[in-house]
């Protein structure tokens, strides 16, 4: 589905931690994100979505966004926009003292 | 007089045939489905629409837009080419990337047992520099706790001799130790951030490693519901090394992909790889409508993601090293089109 680059990632991630048969984690993801679940495919959609939610996205030296957030402080923002617990997210809270 | 077309055969060569040659080598894979896993054969729309995507002559087949699946995968982070951390990396930022997997490069679950704090140290750091859900992913490799390489007895140098309650009672102790080094590989997963853990290529110590995973999986679930664990297979065909070896009363000796699916979700997985091996000795499109015919009555009763492993050697994707790109494809549009699969 792209990964990153779209929405693949966030698919993924319910169908692995929540065991969410395709359709299923695509429309509880579409349904979060306020988009159609064609559209978690489409790079160019999700480009603006991820961006509008602080996402994380794919970054090169021609294209930076050091103002938007990426990698653990993305997930942040998945864990919180999807209403689902990620496991490296819950242990960063743990151990810097954001619990 | 019908034009040859260009197509592979299981080991990557290429072979042209006819779309007639084609059609008897998809009647024929389906028959030797049925005949061998007693499912239900393909129907003839379905045949049909196979044959249209291994007769085209296109480089590169693709699903319609809207239809495509997540796509897992083993081994992104086994320093391929940089570090682990930056392989995985790569992977998602190259590649797209739906998912993540850090693994050990042996892969096997005996051999971490040793290196584990260091292998979750890998993962928690990873973790801070991805965004893709990331799983750690071993092959239970059951065969590797039994002598010479392991402590216990060889059930396959027992069996031979016709020591089979020696060869069980060997096998059953393996099972054993490897549930429990599968459980604390979890334990110290979990706690490093994994999102999921991966077993992988499991059953090819043939049902004691089964049994083995299956047990694991399920306390491991029991522990951390919210921990992924995707469970694939490494055959269509569960071997019988023990033989009366159960889960949830059914017998694992000689389960089919319908049946692995059973006890897979019985026992707490989150997603299941279900393979059918290649014939090498037979076209693509053969490989295709039996692997097909064998995986379809698994979607029946699905209540977890199905990932069929499409890969070298399994899923009609050529025993060969670097698997063509053209029979790639087709094997993944076929699967996505007809058995309308969570995943690849």
């Amino acid at each position: 589905m792209g990964g990153i680059r779209a929405g693949g990632d966030l698919v993924a991630r319910m169908q692995m931690t929540r065991g969410m048969r395709l359709k299923q984690a695509k429309e509880y993801v579409a349904g979060k994100l306020g988009v159609t679940p064609f559209d978690l495919s489409d790079v160019a959609a999700m480009t603006d979505v991820r961006d509008e939610h602080g996402f994380g996205r794919i970054h090169s030296y021609a294209i930076s966004h050091p103002w938007q957030a990426n990698l653990i402080e993305a997930k942040f923002n998945i864990a919180r926009v999807l209403d689902v617990p990620v496991n490296c997210v819950e242990k960063f809270k743990e151990r810097t003292g954001l619990l | 007089m019908e034009t040859a077309i260009p197509t592979r055969m299981g080991d990557g060569s290429i072979a042209r045939m006819t779309r007639s040659e084609l059609r008897a080598d998809i009647e024929d894979g389906v028959a030797q489905a049925v005949r061998r896993a007693k499912v239900e054969p393909l129907g003839a729309d379905e045949r049909e629409h196979l044959l249209d995507i291994y007769a085209s002559p296109a480089r590169f087949v693709g699903v319609d837009l809207g239809d495509e699946i997540v796509l897992s995968c083993d081994g992104t982070g086994m320093k391929t080419h940089a570090t682990r951390t930056q392989d995985l990396q790569s992977y998602e930022q190259w590649m797209g990337a739906d998912l993540l997997e850090l693994c050990p490069g042996d892969y096997s679950l005996k051999v971490i047992r040793t290196i584990l704090p260091y292998e979750a140290q890998r993962l928690h750091d990873a973790l801070l520099c991805t965004i893709a859900p990331m799983q750690y992913g071993i092959m239970p490799n059951l065969g590797l706790y039994a002598k010479d390489d392991g402590p216990c007895e060889n059930w396959s140098a027992l069996l031979p001799q016709g020591k089979i309650a020696e060869a069980r009672t060997a096998a059953e102790g393996a099972a054993e130790m490897a549930v429990a080094d599968a459980v604390r590989m979890a334990d110290v997963m979990w706690e490093a951030g994994a999102d999921a853990i991966d077993f992988d290529t499991t059953g090819a110590s043939g049902d004691p490693e089964f049994w083995a995973t299956l047990r694991a999986t399920e306390l491991i679930h029991e522990k951390y519901p919210d921990l992924g664990i995707q469970l694939g297979m490494a055959g269509e065909f569960v071997l019988g090394m023990h033989g009366e070896l159960e889960y949830d009363g059914k017998r694992l000796a000689g389960m089919w992909p319908k049946q692995q699916l059973e006890v897979v979700q019985k026992a707490g997985a989150t997603m299941y790889g279900p393979v059918v091996n290649v014939n090498t000795g037979k076209s693509c499109a053969w490989n295709m409508a039996r692997a097909l015919a064998m995986v379809k009555p698994c979607m029946q009763i699905a209540e977890i993601p199905v990932h069929m492993n499409v890969g070298m050697g399994v899923g009609a994707v050529p025993m060969f090293v670097h698997p063509p790109g053209d029979a790639a494809c087709r094997a993944a549009k076929a699967c996505v089109d007809i058995l309308r699969l969570d995943g690849l």
